[in-house]
């Protein structure tokens, strides 16, 4: 298995250089640059900035140079945030919006799933019922229509917690946020655990499990839930590495400083640096998860097996 | 019993909580700003709100006061040539940096060269290229010596212009004219803006950044007139949501926001009562028209089309009364000038109509032959609004309106490269306080001039204006005449004027309206 993650990862390299390049030529052919605003600047002005920033240079050589800088780790500047690098941005960030993610994953995880097991046990019944319709819900209503409300009932109406802001990484700052992720994601996570526990349950190895005279919960939790748990870490991985990035959305309405709102801004403010920063970081969750959900499937089902 | 043990605990989870937070502490004012600042370097900024963050940091030869008047920063006197050219400052024996070093004129020599400088990559090089030698420097043609800024000794500057030019210490109080620290630069490069490193010579210091979090400000001790600042704290926190700030507002979080969700303005008014701030600022807002494309050569034509706009109808029902509606230019509020507006802006809306109807069916247009125009916008609500209203307004004389709007960078980004358009969105906000600073973007040279106005008329008012620089009352009279031409021509089609809109809580005192909207924290203080 190892021997297969260490193939996975070096196959990763070519996949990430094609990322890389098209993302490049992809983004300069969006019309107006970073230096392109309300105020017009004077050519000599732009024609200065455009040097200093080496985007005078044929586009290929700014490539290239690209690509060596990415080599040794260096993400350049950031155009239109000159104090700092692309690097620095993430190094703020990407902790604060990782932090978010895993805390919403976490509780999507064992809520979704616990959620999903108990409707399909109680299949057809009001729990079911209840289970589902929250589901609906969970998944339909946007985060920016809930997000407002929770700030909305909780920090004006109830002052429990505040409207929004970091706070230094303060517990009571964390909540909104962290809830407002989650919400869909465990409304997915219930909904895709309940449609293949209700599978599991009627296969043959679960019925074997019970005529055996296995105890509920043995059948449950060791036959049943083994393999119906798949589903669910198949989303987990990308899911994973979306919510670990942040989210533009959670992030403006909360006012946290991570790393999602570079995924807009950075496009729509043509800082082509950090549009190339956002992407390598996005590309390198996205094979990584995607890489440990097919360990894990190794892991929970004999059936794979990764040589 | 569970629960009624846990409820009386709660307010006091929520004040510990709270008093973590650096919120609540007295004497600091948690200033909600509608974006972090691309950068702290004076000299590499551009925007509004950066220039709210660098007016408490640095000090320049000049400043704006709570109402936006010109009073002496760094600078306690000055005198003028009699031609108009050469100004002598006198900087303050007590100015000093935040570190101890004395501020002299050597400061300023080192700092204005810097951002003329081509590899500072400074955005506002060209506002001062009226000093002599600027532009040669900024365009790599000169040396950084070759700058008529000299230090005739450690507190005297002296700085030479082009030509005489009125609005120039207007000028200076914008951020790109503030001193920088050499000592701090040549040792730590790149990194001397950071907090701990940064040394300033204004009212307060930089304490914290956390870019898209908040900026830490701390009063400077060591600034000469420090015993009149009240504020020890100034967090600036960027409000990117303006609900969200709004919300946090009300929640005590922010004691001011400087953007206001206008859509929802006629609540916020009824809700917050005279802590929302509405009042004439120096801006405008227009559209650019393509002059050197068919039909929009034709004067007349455009006359008719920006008579047939209700802009009435767009200030109260479109910007609900956050905009007022624009003949001229220039905005009301620069003292001593009354802007030349269009003959229309007398007449009733309808009158305006029939005129508008006149001309375009004299110029052959009608039912046979439908004039075609397209609105080009960048993305937003409220400028969509503005361009649907028009629309309809210019259907019922059979102008057939169309719109592209395109995100920020496309649409300057297309004007810049002067591409192909009919009618485009673009607004213009005064660097300084002079009426100089909304015609010059229609001057043939200027990169600002979208609609790439060309009229010798023009032109030959301006340098008037420009050579009746001693005499401020005719060169505003000058200037009158030159916004006429222009406003004639429709070399543009004004629509509205901006208005500031923040909302301020009354536990702020000191805050005063002003129409350029400066706030600086050094005459702000809270209870």
């Amino acid at each position: 298995m190892i021997s297969y993650a260490l193939r996975r990862l070096v196959t990763a390299v070519p996949t990430l250089f094609v990322i890389i390049t098209i993302s490049f030529f992809l983004m300069r052919l969006a019309p107006g640059g970073p230096f392109s605003q309300e105020r017009g600047l004077n050519p000599t002005v732009k024609e200065n900035l455009d040097r200093l920033y080496r985007l005078d240079e044929p586009l290929w050589r700014q490539y290239l140079d690209y690509l060596g800088n990415l080599a040794r780790g260096d993400f350049g500047p950031s155009y239109n945030l000159p104090d700092f690098t692309v690097a620095d941005l993430f190094r703020v960030g990407l902790p604060v919006s990782v932090e978010l993610g895993a805390a919403a994953l976490t509780l999507a995880l064992l809520l979704g799933t616990l959620l999903g097991v108990v409707a399909a046990l109680r299949q057809n019944r009001p729990t079911d019922y209840a289970v589902t319709a929250l589901a609906t819900a969970g998944s339909t209503i946007p985060t920016f229509v809930v997000a407002p409300l929770y700030q909305l009932v909780f920090a004006l109406t109830l002052a429990w917690v505040p409207v929004a802001g970091w706070g230094g990484g303060a517990l009571v700052n964390k909540i909104g946020p962290v809830v407002v992720l989650a919400l869909p994601q465990i409304a997915i996570v219930a909904r895709l655990m309940r449609a293949s526990m209700i599978e599991a349950l009627t296969s043959h190895h679960v019925r074997t499990a019970r005529a055996l005279g296995l105890s509920d919960l043995t059948v449950i939790v060791r036959h049943a839930l083994r393999g119906a748990v798949l589903p669910v870490v198949s989303y987990a991985g990308p899911a994973a590495a979306a919510l670990l990035t942040g989210s533009v959305v959670v992030e403006s309405v909360f006012a946290i400083p991570g790393v999602g709102r570079y995924f807009v801004d950075a496009a729509l403010n043509r800082d082509y640096t950090l549009v190339m920063g956002t992407v390598v970081v996005i590309a390198v969750f996205v094979i990584v998860f995607n890489l440990v959900v097919d360990l894990l499937y190794a892991v929970i089902d004999p059936r794979v097996r990764h040589d | 019993m569970t629960r009624s043990l846990f409820r009386p605990l709660l307010p006091a989870l929520i004040a510990l909580a709270l008093a973590t937070a650096p919120a609540l502490a007295a004497g600091t004012w948690n200033r909600g700003n509608s974006a972090d600042p691309e950068s702290l370097d004076p000299h590499k900024t551009s925007t509004v709100y950066e220039a709210h963050i660098l007016r408490d940091l640095f000090e320049g030869l000049v400043m704006q006061d709570g109402i936006s008047d010109l009073v002496p920063g760094a600078a306690e006197s000055w005198t003028v040539s009699d031609d108009g050219t050469v100004y002598t400052f006198k900087i303050r024996d007590d100015a000093v940096w935040s570190n101890g070093d004395p501020v002299t004129a050597g400061d300023f020599v080192y700092s204005l060269r810097r951002l003329q400088d081509p590899t500072t990559g400074a955005e506002y090089a060209s506002m001062l290229y009226v000093v002599k030698g600027a532009e040669e420097v900024n365009t790599g043609k000169g040396k950084p010596e070759d700058l008529a800024v000299r230090a005739i000794d450690d507190k005297t500057l002296e700085i030479t212009l082009k030509a005489p030019t009125p609005y120039f210490l207007e000028m200076l109080t914008h951020q790109a004219a503030y001193p920088v620290h050499k000592p701090s630069i040549d040792t730590l490069g790149a990194e001397w803006i950071k907090p701990g490193n940064l040394v300033s010579n204004g009212a307060f210091t930089l304490t914290e950044f956390v870019p898209n979090d908040h900026i830490k400000l701390t009063k400077n001790p060591k600034f000469h007139a420090a015993d009149t600042v009240a504020l020890d704290v100034v967090n600036y926190v960027p409000t990117e949501d303006r609900s969200t700030a709004i919300k946090r507002f009300e929640a005590g979080e922010l004691d001011s926001n400087d953007d206001l969700p206008t859509e929802q303005l006629a609540d916020l008014r009824a809700k917050f009562g005279d802590q929302i701030k509405i009042g004439p600022y120096l801006g405008t807002y227009y559209y650019a028209v393509k002059l050197d494309k068919q039909p929009w050569e034709n004067a007349k034509l455009r006359r008719a089309i920006s008579m047939a706009i209700d802009r009435d109808f767009l200030a109260e029902k479109v910007w609900g009364n956050s905009m007022i509606p624009a003949y001229s230019m220039v905005p009301p509020g620069i003292e001593g000038y009354t802007p030349a507006t269009a003959d229309y802006a007398d007449m009733t809306q309808l009158d305006r109509e029939d005129a508008a109807q006149a001309i375009l069916t004299e110029l052959g247009y009608g039912p046979d032959k439908p004039l075609k125009l397209e609105i080009r916008y960048n993305t937003s609500e409220n400028h969509k609004n503005t361009a649907v209203a028009i629309q309809e307004q210019l259907k019922p004389l059979g102008i057939d309106v169309t719109m592209v709007n395109t995100d920020t960078k496309t649409h300057y980004g297309l004007l810049e490269q002067k591409g192909d358009f009919d009618y485009a969105r673009a607004a213009w906000i005064a660097d300084y306080k002079d009426p100089e600073s909304f015609l010059g973007i229609s001057r043939k040279a200027s990169g600002n001039n979208y609609s790439n106005y060309d009229s010798p008329a023009f032109e030959a008012a301006m340098d008037t204006a420009a050579a009746a620089g001693g005499d401020p009352a005719k060169r505003f009279e000058e200037l009158a005449k030159a916004e006429k031409i222009l406003v004639d021509d429709l070399a543009n089609t004004p629509l509205l004027f901006y208005s500031f809109h923040n909302i301020v809580s009354p536990k702020l005192s000191g805050w005063q309206e002003n129409v350029m909207d400066v706030h600086p924290s050094r005459y702000v203080s809270k209870n």
